[in-house]
């Protein structure tokens, strides 16, 4: 197997791109590096993972300028070919200001920005972003969002519901789809959809965040696990 | 451009004293500069010998205070911030700061700027923010405007900080009426930095390019630090437009490319403007270097047309930093922040002489000696008037035997969980994020301080805030000496050394004798306590005039502590218990005295008696046995007794783990009512395994600290002899649901 590199895309505002970063190059061993947004070259990455943060300030609207810095033409090329793309937090709402996934975020429903441990039951092992883990597993993952409460029609949503593009949703600790557990309001307890092709992945929660037991939670690895497992049987 | 054919107006002693300055002050300029001053010189003095700028009645008292120690690496006042070794190469650096006045009329971005001001004292120096804190006081939560201004607050720190990228680790948030119409806003930032990679706020070498780099300069902030000097009264809401705007965006921009711009080498110097913009960093730089400086304001970049050299001189813009390039080396400085989409832009340069001489359109508009601008130089130093309180009298004679004590410890327990003061803050601290840079170990909430590890290292920082306003009102010089103390208890508490202070002292009206004798009082505290637990003060900052129509506010000297922990993988510890069947031990001084107590403020609604009693050499010795008790490993969870006690104490380790407790008071005393609510210092509870009670009984008594077993370890029943009986989830419930009630009314 050829060795794979994790590209960690940096937008003037991203400030997860360090805790990513030290996710795959310091948690996970993988060869990662940073792409600058005025890049145009992801020739030499196998994945990319579009961090969190405050891309140009998230004003007008949470990833809507991202979406025009001249490496996005490069990442949709990219996901066009079927490579794997990760958009976590501010990552996926610039995937759904691309076109790259369906769907929209509105505020959070209390109006406010919500950081806290929450917990996330995986819905489907169909992807490479979850193939390590079991249909029903619960993770705690922490969020750190204001515009997280993601929002689509009742046709569209069907459409992610016939398609097994929900992979994860909000749950209590029990496993269980509470309206309180889904602390934003998202429609449908949704954390994170892909799209058709399965492979790009948007979740709101961060991933990045639990990589480690000291920081609280380590079931964050689990995915990345999936994810190099699976590049390992490529 | 017709704004150019405006004419400043005459400078007459009423236009000086218009600006804040008195006729002496006035006759000092004239002395300075040989001459009388023009319009645009008044500006530029008025805002340096402001008290925000000068610290002109507060220097004296500052100078006191212990700075040195094997651990400072830059002394106090050397630089924007001061700088502690805490080994393997690195240097902490870290300050808190006031933004109250803003806040209190224009809250959300009273606070905002009030981080990004803070966050740039930090990264100026080459250092990397990795965590901050904040210290909130309000009037009581009952009222609308109190809400709209926590509210605004914390929205303000939330947005900034957020999308700053630098996570909340720790802070506090008091209520109390008096702080009603003057609530206190105090930001503080902590960051890292290799040694050797700091740069110093300084001008040298004429020749040498003058660049202002980050956002361009508007009319906003004008006079914002003379704002801050006085006291806030009804005209205080037209002074809105003093308070700045913040963008976080661009301070975020600013801080990478300035940490990549210092990597690059070619900076002289560097400092941010926060008070007082171009006219504070230009001076203070070059009176630091003794030299001169030229700067071109026409090359400034604005967002508005028509600006004066007045307004562009005192402008409080955000986001903007002024740097000292070496001679040829500008380009690489401006294509870095060119990277990051900033200005970067010459306007002037170092000069042999030792002015600061400022033109516009061709013409000198201000030619100022730059050492009689600044503090420490020409600017001018008071020493104030004392008198002592006369309320000290009447709270200090008051028998608290007379009151009326309910023996319902159920109830009082209850009302003392719903106190705003001491109920959960979960509602404020989910607005911040606590975790981004994936370093926050111990995170706001069930900790007795916020822990960052340092990646790379097997170290850890505990850093905590602290003050009571109401033990400096009822006792200054004790007051002071507890903020402190409990802040060093605080982060032993957490498993770490306590190393250096910071300070930000929130006080009166200065010219106020009552005012002045409190903070020179409280001032003698807290260097008795730093000498005694040697913690050097590293800097800080002085916020007078915090009065409402009524009074001063409490005085309110905030503490920011920095502690080291050597070894995170087994020194940091967390006060939540944690198995059924361990005992729990109380630890330390008597639980006598209920002067100043929450106890008090929620159950008989005073503030009144003294401050508790504390002996500094027995809470040093306390804390290093209790440290090494951590360190050995026998202890299993630790909290410090302070606001409700010793009740509310073994409350909160049950909330915070979901455990109870079977406990008998009996060992401390008779008095129920002073027992479980005495806010005595040097005391806290320590739990540990059964098997190591023996182990940790001798540890204290050879250190020759009372330890005194109270109980153990339980399912979810809180049980204190038949004094209390509540279960943990009820309790918790309360803990959590008060202040998300008050907000949501």
């Amino acid at each position: 197997m050829s060795v794979k590199t994790f590209g960690v895309l940096v937008f003037p505002g991203s400030n997860c791109d360090h805790d990513a970063y030290h996710a795959m190059a310091h948690v996970m061993n993988a060869e990662t590096k940073f792409i600058w947004h005025k890049d145009t070259d992801l020739s030499d990455v196998d994945f990319l993972i579009v961090p969190g943060g405050f891309s140009y300030g998230d004003y007008l609207r949470s990833g809507a300028i991202a979406r025009f810095s001249p490496v996005m033409q490069e990442v949709t090329q990219f996901a066009m070919q079927g490579k794997p793309v990760l958009g976590i937090c501010n990552g996926f709402q610039i995937l759904l200001e691309a076109g790259l996934l369906p769907g929209a975020m509105l505020h959070n429903k209390q109006l406010r920005y919500v950081c806290k441990q929450v917990y996330l039951r995986c819905e489907t092992t169909n992807s490479l972003f979850t193939s390590n883990l079991s249909a029903g597993q619960v993770l705690q993952i922490p969020v750190a969002h204001g515009e997280g409460n993601y929002f689509t029609d009742p046709d569209r949503l069907k459409e992610l519901q016939d398609n097994d593009q929900i992979v994860f949703r909000y749950c209590n600790a029990a496993g269980e789809l509470t309206e309180e557990a889904n602390f934003n309001g998202s429609v449908d307890n949704i954390a994170g959809i892909c799209n058709k092709q399965r492979n790009v992945l948007g979740m709101m929660p961060h991933p990045e965040r639990a990589m480690e037991k000291a920081l609280g939670s380590d079931d964050g690895k689990l995915i990345f696990e999936s994810i190099l497992n699976q590049f390992a049987t490529a | 451009m017709p704004n150019t054919t405006i004419t400043e107006p005459e400078v007459t002693l009423e236009l000086a004293i218009d600006h804040g300055l008195n006729e002496e002050e006035f006759n000092k300029i004239q002395e300075y500069l040989g001459r009388m001053p023009t319009f645009t010189e008044l500006g530029v003095y008025s805002v340096m010998w402001s008290e925000h700028c000068s610290y002109k009645n507060s220097i004296l008292e500052i100078k006191k205070l212990p700075n040195e120690g094997p651990q400072m690496l830059v002394g106090a006042g050397e630089e924007n911030a001061g700088l502690v070794d805490i080994g393997d190469g690195f240097g902490c650096v870290f300050k808190v700061e006031s933004h109250n006045h803003p806040s209190a009329i224009e809250p959300y971005e009273g606070a905002a700027t009030g981080v990004g001001g803070i966050h740039r004292d930090i990264f100026t120096m080459g250092a990397r923010p990795i965590a901050s804190l904040n210290s909130l006081r309000f009037g009581k939560l009952d009222e609308p405007r109190v809400r709209f201004l926590l509210d605004g607050v914390v929205r303000g720190i939330a947005d900034y900080g957020n999308s700053f990228g630098v996570p909340v680790v720790g802070g506090e948030i008091y209520f109390d009426e008096n702080y009603e119409g003057n609530p206190l806003v105090n930001a503080m930032s902590v960051g890292i930095v290799k040694e050797g990679e700091t740069v110093s706020a300084i001008a040298e070498g004429p020749g040498n390019p003058v660049l202002i780099v980050g956002s361009s300069t508007g009319r906003d902030g004008i006079h914002g630090a003379t704002f801050a000097s006085e006291e806030i009264s009804e005209e205080s809401e037209e002074k809105r437009p003093s308070v700045q705007v913040g963008d976080p965006f661009t301070e975020k921009l600013l801080l990478e490319a300035s940490l990549e711009a210092i990597k690059n080498g070619g900076i002289v110097g560097m400092q941010d403007m926060g008070a007082a913009g171009i006219s504070c960093s230009s001076s203070e730089m070059s009176a630091k270097g003794k030299c001169g400086m030229k700067l071109d304001l026409d090359k400034v970049p604005t967002r508005e047309e028509g600006m004066t050299a007045y307004e562009m001189l005192l402008s409080e813009s955000q986001e903007r930093m002024l740097i000292v390039a070496e001679k040829g080396r500008e380009q690489e400085l401006i294509d870095i922040y060119e990277k990051w989409d900033l200005n970067a832009v010459v306007i002037g340069e170092v000069t042999d002489g030792e002015n600061v001489t400022y033109e516009h359109h061709g013409k000198v508009m201000a030619d100022i000696p730059a050492d009689s601008l600044v503090l420490g130089g020409g600017a001018p130093v008071y020493e104030r008037e004392t008198s002592r309180p006369t309320y000290l009298d009447e709270t200090r004679n008051f028998d608290i035997s007379t009151l009326d004590h309910s023996n319902d410890h159920n109830d009082i327990l209850s009302r003392l969980i719903g106190s705003p003061n001491i109920a959960s803050k979960r509602w404020v601290h989910e607005q911040y994020d606590t975790m981004v840079r994936t370093n926050t170990v111990n995170a706001p909430g069930a900790s007795d301080s916020g822990v960052v590890r340092i990646k790379g290292t097997n170290k850890g920082l505990a850093v905590k805030t602290d003050c009571n306003g109401r033990y400096v009102y009822l006792n200054p010089r004790r007051g002071g000496q507890i903020a402190v103390a409990e802040a060093a208890r605080n982060v032993v508490c957490s498993g770490a050394k306590p190393m250096a202070i910071t300070n930000c002292l929130n006080f009166g009206n200065p010219y106020k004798p009552e005012v002045y004798w409190t903070f020179k009082e409280a001032l003698a505290g807290i260097s008795e306590a730093c000498r005694t637990f040697n913690t050097p003060v590293t800097g800080g900052n002085v916020s007078f005039y915090n009065e409402n129509p009524k009074n001063a506010v409490f005085p309110t000297p905030v503490i920011g502590m920095l502690g080291l922990i050597e070894d995170m993988e087994n020194h940091v510890m967390t006060p939540g218990f944690k198995k059924q069947g361990d005992t729990i031990f109380y630890v330390g001084a008597d639980r006598k005295g209920l002067g100043g107590s929450e106890y008090l403020n929620t159950i008989h609604n005073k503030t009144t008696g003294d401050t508790p009693f504390i002996d500094l050499e027995f809470e040093a010795r306390l804390q290093e046995a209790l440290l090494n008790s951590i360190h050995s490993g026998k202890v299993n969870a630790v909290h410090d007794i302070s606001d409700g006690g010793l009740a509310i104490t073994l409350a909160e380790m049950g909330i915070f783990s979901g455990l109870g407790a079977d406990i008998s008071i009996q060992p401390l005393g008779d008095d129920a009512n002073e027992v479980l609510y005495s806010e005595a210092q040097s005391g806290v509870v320590v739990t540990c395994a059964a098997e190591a009670e023996d182990a940790l009984k001798s540890h204290f008594a050879e250190a020759n600290i009372p330890c005194q077993k109270l109980g153990s370890v339980k399912a979810d029943q809180l049980v204190i002899d038949n004094a209390v009986s509540l279960g943990i989830s009820d309790l918790s419930k309360r803990y959590e649901s008060v202040i998300p009630n008050a907000m949501q009314a």
